[in-house]
């Protein structure tokens, strides 16, 4: 039995008519002006945070530094010293230093080994001693040059004022140095390198293959689920908790092999490049397997079927489709894991990464430090000329995330294109 | 002995008369019984059509038959399916194998995100096919020619089978289906994605194809289940959700004189 309803009989509620049409469709425009706003504002607000961010960084890595020497190098010799031998070299330099310094350098290296060149900054060092007496960031250098310099003529007479970008290439290049102006990242750089070499050489073989199984083999029991569960709660678990495990296992318990023991290294504690890299391998894993899981959960069922439906194992739909399918969005999550890699510092604390190391990384086995572990470093220490490297150290580590995740992206390009 | 064994007993002895047969087949997901005692035999080089309303068992019917039953977990099959005799749910008997015997064309057309030449090669290939280079073209062709699709795609070979129309996609997967050498294809309403043209198209091919394969359909469609297939089975639910045979017979007599009143009403209409 069915009534048909007459509309002008009995009208059910009230659905507008007339110009309250208009008035309607006027107030839900007008309520989706406002959210389209809201939503503007946080980007808006984003925005600003980063330029500030940017701003920042930017304003203490660049601006005029008040330079100051010890001795004036004219002083020391009739000619530019560039042009003075070896030999006269040595000369000056035992003039101007105590005898017992002059004889534990000769120890450290004798001087008839060393290269005129290092004679040459062993001078710079002890006996000109260029030094920074003061710096300014980029604003106020831009802006208010007069008073900078009439504050440096007041302040340091024999100072001089010159422009100082604070990233450049001595700084990429220079290991760590308790002098700002001769600090570089150059070591931190390479130990950010090496640390998340073997990061991603362990993180992502682990990570899709755990992903696979859990995807296209586990079943649907109890412990799976558990283990799920579990690996999702990894992922949230703070980092220093990993730098704690980190401790435990590799730095203490694997000593012998993290220190190198085990292969014939003799100079070397638990707390290296390679118990770094395990740590933050274990760190990044719940997200690379989580990340697994969705892109392979993303390659549509019907290219398995078709795959199984031609007589394919398992093994051959997942080896020809569903990795291959997945493969773009596998990589995407592996920049995700690899930026969250390169920035992490509390685990690496734990862990043991040297703040003060000068000598370049050469194997797994070496004392390390990363960049972000050197911004932390800088940042806590004291005068605006460890800030200026800080940020230029911070300039160095987001230059180094950009172009990692260039390359990745690039990398996933081309993989997409491919189809 | 598995299926290879007697598969090649049988075809060089003269041919038997059914392809497949099911017997008392029942068939579970988890706890629910999604099919009922099904009964029935394929006959060979024919095209059987299975029609019925939406949830009545036949596409799940069809995928018991060559085994992409067991991808879906908690499935599970009672009685016996035989092909060549033997029951292909035996625990001896790799569904790896029976699905290359028996083939299958989905309802939406699912080529692989490679060119047309690597679609129709992944069969062989994983099959443990060894052959020359000249040896591969000529199956590809051959593949490609069995699904009438040859002339539109010889030019094209090495671009992705994406990029082709749905109707001609359908047909690739045909053709793909084809280059492992199956002796059934089973087809899940495979042209139920399609325009009328190619429907046309695959149907015509289906007719071609009958001469060297056994094709067993799953259609919505009843002019088509008419129009192509030589026997027709009719599926219902029972009380209980669960699918079963109605009617099973040659489709000149199940469309025009069916012995059951309920397939009489559904063919007419009424229902459905």
């Amino acid at each position: 039995m069915s009534t048909i309803i007459d509309p002008r009989e009995r009208p059910i509620g009230y659905l507008p008519e007339g110009a309250d049409i208009n008035r309607n469709i006027a107030m839900r425009r007008l309520r989706g002006k406002i959210w389209q706003a809201l939503f503007f504002s946080s980007l808006v607000i984003g925005l600003l945070a980063l330029g500030t961010l940017l701003y920042t960084i930017i304003d203490d890595s660049f601006g005029y530094i008040a330079v100051q020497t010890r001795r004036d190098p004219e002083e020391l010799a009739d000619r530019p010293l560039e042009e003075l031998s070896k030999e006269e070299l040595i000369e000056i330099l035992r003039a101007n230093i105590s005898a017992g310094l002059f004889r534990r350098f000769d120890r450290d290296e004798p001087f008839s080994e060393r290269s005129k060149e290092s004679v040459l900054q062993l001078i710079e060092e002890r006996v000109i001693g260029r030094e920074v007496v003061a710096a300014f960031k980029l604003t106020e250098s831009l802006l208010e040059r007069e008073r900078i310099e009439a504050t440096v003529r007041e302040r340091f007479p024999r100072a001089e004022l010159e422009f100082h970008s604070w990233i450049n290439r001595e700084f990429l290049t220079r290991p760590m140095s308790s002098v700002p102006i001769l600090a570089g990242v150059g070591n931190a750089i390479l130990g950010s390198l090496w640390v998340i070499a073997i990061t991603m050489l362990l993180a992502i073989p682990i990570g899709v293959l755990g992903g696979v199984y859990l995807e296209e083999y586990a079943s649907d029991t109890w412990y799976y689920r558990l283990i799920e569960t579990n690996i999702n709660n990894l992922a949230g678990v703070p980092s220093i908790i990993y730098g704690l495990l980190g401790l435990a296992v590799f730095v203490r318990a694997l000593e012998p092999i993290t220190s190198g023991a085990a292969f014939g290294v003799t100079d070397s504690n638990g707390r290296t490049i390679l118990s770094a890299g395990l740590t933050m391998a274990l760190l990044v894993l719940p997200l690379m397997i989580i990340n697994a899981r969705e892109a392979i959960r993303a390659v549509p069922q019907s290219i398995r079927q078709a795959s199984y439906g031609l007589g394919a194992t398992k093994w051959q739909t997942v080896w020809h489709h569903v990795l291959p399918n997945a493969l773009p969005g596998i990589l995407t999550g592996t920049i995700l894991s690899m930026s969250r890699a390169m920035g992490e510092t509390a685990p690496l604390i734990v862990v043991g990464a040297s703040t003060f190391i000068v000598f370049y990384p050469d194997s797994v086995f070496d004392k390390f430090t990363v960049i972000p572990i050197q911004i932390y470093n800088w940042t806590s220490q004291p005068g605006a000329q460890f800030r200026s490297i800080a940020a230029a150290a911070i300039i160095v580590l987001l230059v180094t995330l950009l172009l990692l995740n260039a390359t990745a992206i690039l990398l996933r390009n081309r993989f997409k294109r491919s189809y | 002995m598995t299926v290879a064994e007697i598969s090649s007993v049988t075809t060089a002895q003269t041919n038997g008369r059914y392809a497949v047969e099911l017997q008392n087949t029942h068939i579970y997901y988890g706890s629910f019984r999604a099919v009922k005692d099904v009964s029935l035999q394929i006959e060979r080089q024919r095209i059987t059509a299975f029609i019925g309303p939406s949830g009545c068992g036949k596409s799940t019917v069809l995928r018991a038959i060559n085994r992409m039953n067991d991808l879906i977990p908690g499935s599970r099959l009672e009685g016996r399916i035989l092909f060549h005799g033997k029951n292909i749910y035996d625990p001896d008997v790799d569904p790896v194998e029976v699905r290359r015997r028996i083939g299958m064309v989905f309802q939406k057309p699912n080529p692989f995100p490679k060119s047309i030449y690597d679609n129709i090669m992944f069969g062989p290939r994983i099959n443990g096919w060894r052959g020359t280079k000249a040896q591969a073209d000529e199956l590809v062709e051959r593949a490609l020619r069995g699904a009438a699709i040859w002339d539109e795609v010889k030019d094209k070979l090495h671009q992705p089978g994406t990029a082709l129309s749905g109707g001609q996609q359908q047909r690739l997967c045909i053709a793909r289906a084809l280059a492992v050498q199956p002796e059934v294809i089973l087809m899940d309403e495979p042209c139920s994605a399609l325009d009328p043209i190619s429907t046309l198209k695959i149907e015509e091919l289906m007719l071609e194809l009958r001469r060297n394969y056994t094709i067993i359909i799953v259609t919505h469609n009843m002019q088509q289940a008419s129009r192509v297939s030589d026997y027709t089975a009719f599926f219902l639910m029972d009380a209980d959700r669960a699918g079963q045979l109605v009617e099973y017979g040659p489709t000149e007599q199940i469309f025009t004189s069916p012995n059951d009143k309920r397939t009489e009403d559904y063919i007419s209409g009424r229902f459905g």
